[in-house]
């Protein structure tokens, strides 16, 4: 039932991809090991891939939002990356703006969006 | 509004008492957009008002069921779903349909924003009655 969602570290940012559609429970439980994640490992970043979810309903919506806003009280900034394009057509029509909530379309973007540029060395 | 359900494709229905019947539900309307033919986009929009409307009968309906399946009239075809609960009805159906009014704790989307996501939207209520909520979204 307490299914948990693995947040893994780089430096000092925390990396969390979303693989499966989420119970409830699971979506706060992640929201409550970030912020304990943050605190403890003293991150300054977060990143969210949720490039595999098909869906992001007004309960998901709501997490990342929250993710967002506790991470910046705790000093750290969260950018949520790889969301599929219909998902964000539908997130708007559903009156979901995702407001405070940083994004990138992929991974990699997200990273250096914190600042942490990473591989690919300029050509 | 009535749903003719499609011929030889009688609606299956699902239970909504915890929160993980969510997911069950979400899988089950995935299914039959994916079945039905609905483009990608409307795959999603029909699957987050299902996910919606499932959390509404959970949350503000005390739980009750589902019935989803494919619907077709005039040469269309669609996917509908049917949520139906036994609380205390909605007291007054406009204020709920506004976009952020909430009973609960919740963001107040889940009617409004709903209704927008799909084709067909139809709402049945009355106080100490339950709630019967119908959506259909067409193949275009």
């Amino acid at each position: 039932m307490s299914e948990r969602i693995p947040v893994l570290r780089i430096g000092d940012v925390l990396l969390v991809s979303v693989q499966f559609d989420l119970e409830d429970q699971t979506v706060l439980n992640l929201q409550e090991d970030l912020a304990e994640q943050i605190v403890a490992t003293s991150a300054s970043g977060v990143v969210i891939d949720i490039s595999a979810l098909e869906i992001v309903d007004s309960f998901v919506g709501r997490m990342l939002s929250t993710v967002a806003a506790v991470s910046r009280v705790l000093d750290a900034r969260t950018v949520v990356v790889g969301m599929r394009p219909a998902v964000a057509i539908t997130l708007v029509e559903l009156g979901l703006s995702l407001g405070g909530v940083s994004t990138a379309l992929d991974l990699e973007k997200g990273l250096a969006k914190l600042g942490r540029p990473v591989g690919s060395a300029p050509r | 509004m009535t749903t003719p359900w499609q011929a030889g494709a009688e609606p299956r229905s699902y239970p909504i008492h915890r929160s993980s019947d969510l997911v069950h539900i979400r899988q089950a309307v995935r299914a039959l957009s994916q079945e039905c033919g609905l483009s990608l986009v409307d795959q999603t929009k029909m699957i987050t008002a299902a996910s919606e409307l499932a959390r509404n009968t959970l949350v503000y309906g005390g739980g009750g069921a589902v019935r989803t399946g494919l619907v077709g009239a005039d040469a269309r075809r669609g996917v509908a779903a049917v949520f139906e609960d036994a609380g205390p009805g909605i007291p007054d159906v406009e204020q709920a349909m506004t976009d952020g009014w909430t009973s609960g704790s919740g963001l107040g989307l889940g009617l409004s924003g709903a209704r927008r996501l799909v084709d067909d939207f139809d709402l049945r209520t009355a106080p100490g009655e339950g709630t019967v909520v119908t959506i259909v979204k067409w193949v275009r």
